[in-house]
């Protein structure tokens, strides 16, 4: 039984952490830079789903999609304002910028979501089904499932459309897409909308398992990216398995040795790893053209 | 000729507003002679500030009845808030600034422990009494000055854990406790209480656990006491995290009970962890309930009249923080009015010498000697539940 419910919330909370990697893999893949308010992304689909379902009692297929567009609305700012003026000028500010969008935007949220946390109730999340002996939500098996079918559409696109080809071009080499006509400027945009959206669609599904408030999604941001660094942040399979991994060691860690343990061992195996294998998992070397 | 007419008109329209600006103040219309000014410590932004909220309510309506009667020492009182935003080094400076540049004669602390303790050597050494109506740590009054000035109405750590105890043991025959502590040091403080008076009845605990305010499962936790035996827990984490322990409890389909710290008491309880929130028993100093009569509901309708946000008990909750600051207020008032001064060593030793005083929590009987500076003992708490939002106290 503790090994089963290790297992399960190991794996739900370990996609979780995936989606939101991901993210930072579309970014960094794209264009070598990342959103460091991806957790605060996190916070934000939480937020407006909450908002939109609870407050203002929209149905589910209204609030969501909206929750989605304003993650993505955000993404778009962030890219526009926190990132693109500090590359086009070769600077690494964008580091401190994005880190700094995040902090503002919590803040934000504190004064105008208020300062209690929440709770977003979903049909899911309300009676626990017994699976091999242990307790759990539906939603805790649902998680895990719509992770990796996101993961695996988002393959696809990259693979088989003309959007995912035009991304993929720019990845490759930017200064030849953009004499092939593609708007380079553009994909640079749509990654940074479609990682923050990518983080909306893990708060929106974390948030009945939790609670909403405008802190949730700092520890959720760091976590993250520590699991796309331990991928190698350049492969999409390799963040999602390495969320997944995060997710289970975390939990069997904490279910064997106790909460104490917790963080020193996780955090010591990923160092482990890394200096094991200095590009992730299933990251390439990466090289410096000059 | 006419410049100086005009300055003359400006000086005197100046004037007239300034008098007519110092009339809107609390006490400044009925009252002529300066204000005696007391100063509040606590968070006011940030995640704790309902704490806040609370103590400023139960203070301003103790404020506004002693100046309805007149003041003290034939001065109205006047509250001077800083904000600590929960960080030590904050208040620390806040009260440096209320003592030397607003000259409180006076402090009051606020929720956060961490913020009371970086204040206490600073309150001893300005010789100024701080009276903490919140913060439960026990170093916070057990400083080890020599000459104590810190004084509290609430619970103390080292009380609540023997509470706890007393709690399991009576209502659930509990033999063999599981403790789930929230990972920070009010957690450390409440294990060590809590170890402490297990070990004075000579019993063994099934473990500890601890978890992270951010922690979305506690399920790995709360197995491994279930393993271990335990046949109650002892829960110490507010309001968020220790939703999370209820609605981890409920997946395992645990029924065991649930002995908490007032954690539970400061946010949404009922609305963040379900119907079972009300499994969850935890101590309180005081409880607003529906047929309330006295003191309380005087106290009550005064909430209501004054902060209009205020319509049911369920608005006023945790009520704890609102009464505690409500007592220290007027306890702090008689000792003011019997020294006969504002001078920091004479209140003391006027707080040292109240005989009787009539609370809201209860009478005192000389509620506070250098050896005990805790006004509030075990025998104060109350145990409670959330039940559809509202705090009610459970009969005991």
């Amino acid at each position: 039984m503790l090994l089963t419910s290790a297992l399960i919330s190991g794996l739900g909370l370990g996609a979780m952490y995936g989606l939101i990697a991901l993210g930072f893999h579309v970014t960094y893949s794209v264009s070598n830079t990342v959103n460091f308010a991806q957790g605060s992304a996190v916070m934000l689909g939480a937020v407006l789903g909450y908002t939109f379902m609870v407050t203002l009692g929209w149905p589910f297929w209204a609030a969501v999609p909206a929750a989605l567009a304003g993650c993505a609305l955000l993404g778009l700012v962030v890219e526009r304002a926190l990132v693109r003026p500090f590359v086009s000028r070769g600077s690494d500010s964008w580091l401190m910028a994005t880190v700094a969008g995040g902090i503002l935007l919590d803040n934000t949220v504190l004064f105008t979501f208020g300062k209690e946390p929440r709770s977003l109730p979903s049909p899911l999340a309300s009676e626990p089904v017994s699976l091999f002996g242990a307790g759990v939500y539906p939603l805790q098996l649902v998680i895990p499932v719509v992770g990796i079918a996101i993961a695996v559409v988002l393959q696809l696109v990259f693979r088989r459309t003309r959007l995912g080809k035009v991304l993929l071009a720019v990845v490759q080499n930017r200064d030849a897409a953009r004499l092939m006509g593609i708007d380079a400027k553009a994909v640079v945009a749509t990654s940074f909308a479609l990682a923050a959206v990518l983080a909306g669609i893990a708060g929106l599904l974390i948030a009945p398992l939790y609670s909403v408030h405008s802190e949730m999604g700092m520890l959720f941001g760091l976590k993250a990216f520590a699991v796309a660094i331990l991928g190698g942040i350049t492969s999409a399979p390799g963040v999602v398995i390495a969320g997944l991994l995060y997710g289970v060691i975390e939990a069997l860690v904490t279910a064997y040795l106790g909460s104490t343990y917790t963080q020193i061992v996780v955090f010591s195996v990923i160092i482990l790893a890394l200096t094991l294998m200095p590009n992730g998992l299933l990251g390439r070397a990466a090289v410096n053209k000059v | 000729m006419t410049r100086i007419l005009t300055s003359l008109t400006r000086r005197s329209i100046l004037a007239a507003g300034i008098a007519a600006g110092l009339a809107w103040l609390p006490g400044g219309g009925a009252l002529a002679a300066d204000p005696i000014r007391i100063g509040l410590v606590a968070a006011l932004s940030g995640q704790s500030a309902k704490s806040g909220e609370a103590i400023t309510r139960g203070l301003s309506i103790a404020i506004d009845e002693i100046n309805a009667a007149g003041g003290v020492l034939g001065r109205p009182l006047e509250l001077v808030s800083r904000d600590d935003e929960s960080n030590p080094g904050k208040g620390l400076l806040a009260a440096r600034e209320l003592v030397q540049r607003q000259g409180v004669v006076a402090l009051i602390g606020g929720l956060d422990t961490p913020v009371s303790l970086a204040i206490v050597p600073f309150a001893n050494d300005a010789k100024v009494p701080f009276i903490g109506p919140w913060a439960a740590g026990t170093p916070i009054t057990r400083n080890g000055a020599a000459e104590n000035y810190i004084f509290r109405v609430s619970a103390v750590d080292a009380y609540v854990g023997e509470a706890l105890v007393e709690y399991a043991v009576d209502e659930y025959g509990a033999k063999k406790p599981g403790m789930i502590l929230i990972n920070n040091p009010w957690g450390e403080s409440n294990e060590d209480a809590l170890h402490h008076a297990l070990e004075t009845r000579g019993m063994a605990t099934a473990g500890v656990e601890k978890f992270e305010t951010n922690d979305v499962d506690v399920v790995p936790q709360l197995t491994r006491l279930k393993e271990a035996g335990a046949d109650t827990l002892f829960m110490v984490a507010n309001v968020a995290p220790s939703s999370q322990v209820v609605k981890s409890l409920d997946r395992m389909g645990w029924d065991v009970p649930i002995v908490s710290h007032w954690g539970p008491a400061g946010g949404r309880f009922t609305e963040l962890a379900g119907p079972s929130g009300s499994r969850v028993h935890f101590i309180q100093t005081f409880v607003f309930t529906e047929d309330m009569s006295g003191r309380s509901a005087e106290l009550m309708a005064k909430l209501k009249a004054k902060y209009p946000e205020i319509k049911t008990i369920a608005d006023v909750t945790p009520a704890t923080g609102i009464a505690n600051a409500y007592d220290a207020m007027h306890l702090l008032a008689v000792a003011i009015g019997n020294a006969g001064s504002t001078d920091g060593p004479a209140i003391r030793q006027a707080l040292y010498g109240i005989e009787e005083h009539e609370g809201l929590i209860k009478t005192y009987r000389k509620p506070f000697s250098p050896e005990n500076q805790d006004a509030l003992g075990p025998e104060d708490y109350v145990f409670s539940h959330f039940v559809e939002g509202k705090i009610l106290p459970l009969g005991k």
